[in-house]
């Protein structure tokens, strides 16, 4: 299937259910280190998001725009740290996404400027305990799917596990980065709400290329 | 107005405004802007900033001036640096964002800003605000390796203020330092920051050691000595 703009706005609209389905059990998450409010905030942004494409007169012309749609709307509507850090993950991934399709290359050129903008605005690195811990996992097992042939709805599985692995790999980990950094110690033994967050939207992500339907 | 605006970055509303209530206590003449809270109620508004960041730089003077941004906890930090992307080259350079203790970095800005501080000055004065809790700053005299330098001179004098060194002889004292023209320690302290002083909270009584080095250390020493036992303009 192709990884088209139908393909993104079925993407985003996956996601806006995944994460209102969500919201309780990842604030419950952000309620044991953080200040509770992931699940709402994320919640309150991508509602916003698909009010904006319910908006529209025509479908966005490339995949980018869909993105970047989706950016300036987090960016503007989440009022918690998601809000810059996922704000800028869509802002740069749009940025190399003004295509009509992805091809697998373009699916990791993706991935990694969402990692780039992820680090570049939190400045966290893989093992603090952040949304990091997701997509650094995801953009690498999207290099090595694409390197190894698969096509566009591969390297998304590909990505999806290996961020929902990497949320799971956050539970022993001491939080260095973010509201949890405050618990040190205490941060330990609980999943972080932001890498939990990431693996939803990513499995969203593969799920909508091999979604059936041709609603957009 | 002042050429240096300020905007107060923080995850309630009620905190930005307030704390700019504060600051115009002693700052009438600068524009301080609180740009906090969402409208769902506590977060950080992206759009809040950016509007606020645009009406700072559209008042701040051209010559050295600008905007300094004074955030509380983390998101504050990440929304306030989206915001600079969005700006052009030329704006985000006219802007800093400092580390600083909200409250009290937000005073410390706004009154140097009043008292016509550039872009620069303001927000080291934002920088120094965080030292008052801070250990003190690394002594600006280094002995050398296996000693004290040849050309070092230190002398110990009693502080005789009632209060100590407080606010106002510790403006004082950083004051007769920074003309000595040459680096002075007070207790291994900076002596020409007048905040580092306070740190060390000298009572009545205690003896202080001075210290410089160089070939203008004797004159230094021996001016800040006469300085603290004049009194530091108290006693």
């Amino acid at each position: 299937m192709a990884l088209d703009v139908a393909w993104a706005l079925r993407w985003v609209r996956l996601t806006a259910d995944v994460v209102a389905e969500n919201r309780v059990a990842l604030s419950e998450l952000d309620r044991q280190i953080g200040d509770g409010d992931h699940g709402e905030n994320l919640n309150r942004g991508f509602s916003a998001v698909v009010v904006k494409l319910d908006a529209l007169d025509e479908p966005p012309a490339q995949v980018g725009d869909v993105l970047k749609l989706v950016a300036t709307t987090l960016m503007s509507t989440v009022g918690g740290a998601a809000g810059p850090l996922y704000g800028t993950a869509y802002l740069r991934a749009a940025k190399v996404t003004g295509l009509d399709a992805l091809d697998p290359g373009a699916v990791v050129a993706l991935l990694e400027a969402g990692l780039e903008g992820i680090v570049a605005r939190g400045k966290a690195t893989t093992g603090e305990k952040t949304m990091v811990d997701a997509w650094s996992p995801a953009a690498v097992a999207a290099q090595a799917a694409a390197s190894d042939g698969q096509g566009p709805e591969g390297v998304l599985d590909a990505a999806a596990s290996a961020a929902e692995a990497g949320a799971v790999a956050t539970d022993p980990m001491v939080a260095t980065k973010g509201r949890a950094s405050y618990l040190g110690e205490r941060s330990a033994g609980h999943r972080d709400p932001g890498a939990a967050s990431s693996a939803l939207i990513l499995r969203a992500a593969a799920r909508a290329a091999v979604a059936s339907g041709t609603d957009s | 107005m002042s050429r240096v605006a300020l905007v107060l970055v923080s995850h309630s509303a009620e905190v930005a405004s307030g704390t700019a209530q504060i600051a115009a206590q002693m700052a009438p003449d600068v524009l301080v802007l609180p740009a906090g809270g969402i409208p769902e109620g506590i977060g950080t508004s992206f759009d809040r900033v950016l509007e606020a960041v645009e009406e700072g730089l559209a008042v701040a003077g051209s010559d050295g001036g600008g905007v300094v941004v004074l955030t509380d906890l983390g998101s504050a930090v990440l929304t306030t640096d989206a915001v600079l992307e969005m700006l052009d080259d030329e704006q985000a350079a006219m802007v800093r964002v400092p580390s600083a203790p909200f409250v009290e970095g937000a005073v410390a800005a706004s009154v140097r800003a009043q008292q016509g501080g550039d872009l620069a000055a303001v927000e080291a004065a934002a920088l120094e605000a965080g030292a008052v809790w801070a250990p003190a700053v690394a002594p600006a005299v280094q002995a050398p390796v296996g000693g004290v330098a040849a050309d070092a001179v230190s002398a110990v004098v009693t502080l005789r203020n009632p209060h100590g060194l407080h606010a106002r002889p510790a403006a004082l004292l950083a004051r007769v330092v920074s003309e000595a023209g040459t680096p002075v320690t007070v207790n291994g302290v900076d002596g020409a920051s007048m905040l580092a002083l306070m740190t060390l909270k000298v009572h009545q009584g205690s003896e202080v050691t001075i210290a410089a080095a160089g070939p203008l250390a004797r004159r230094a020493v021996d001016s800040v000595v006469a300085a603290i036992e004049e009194g530091l303009g108290e006693a």
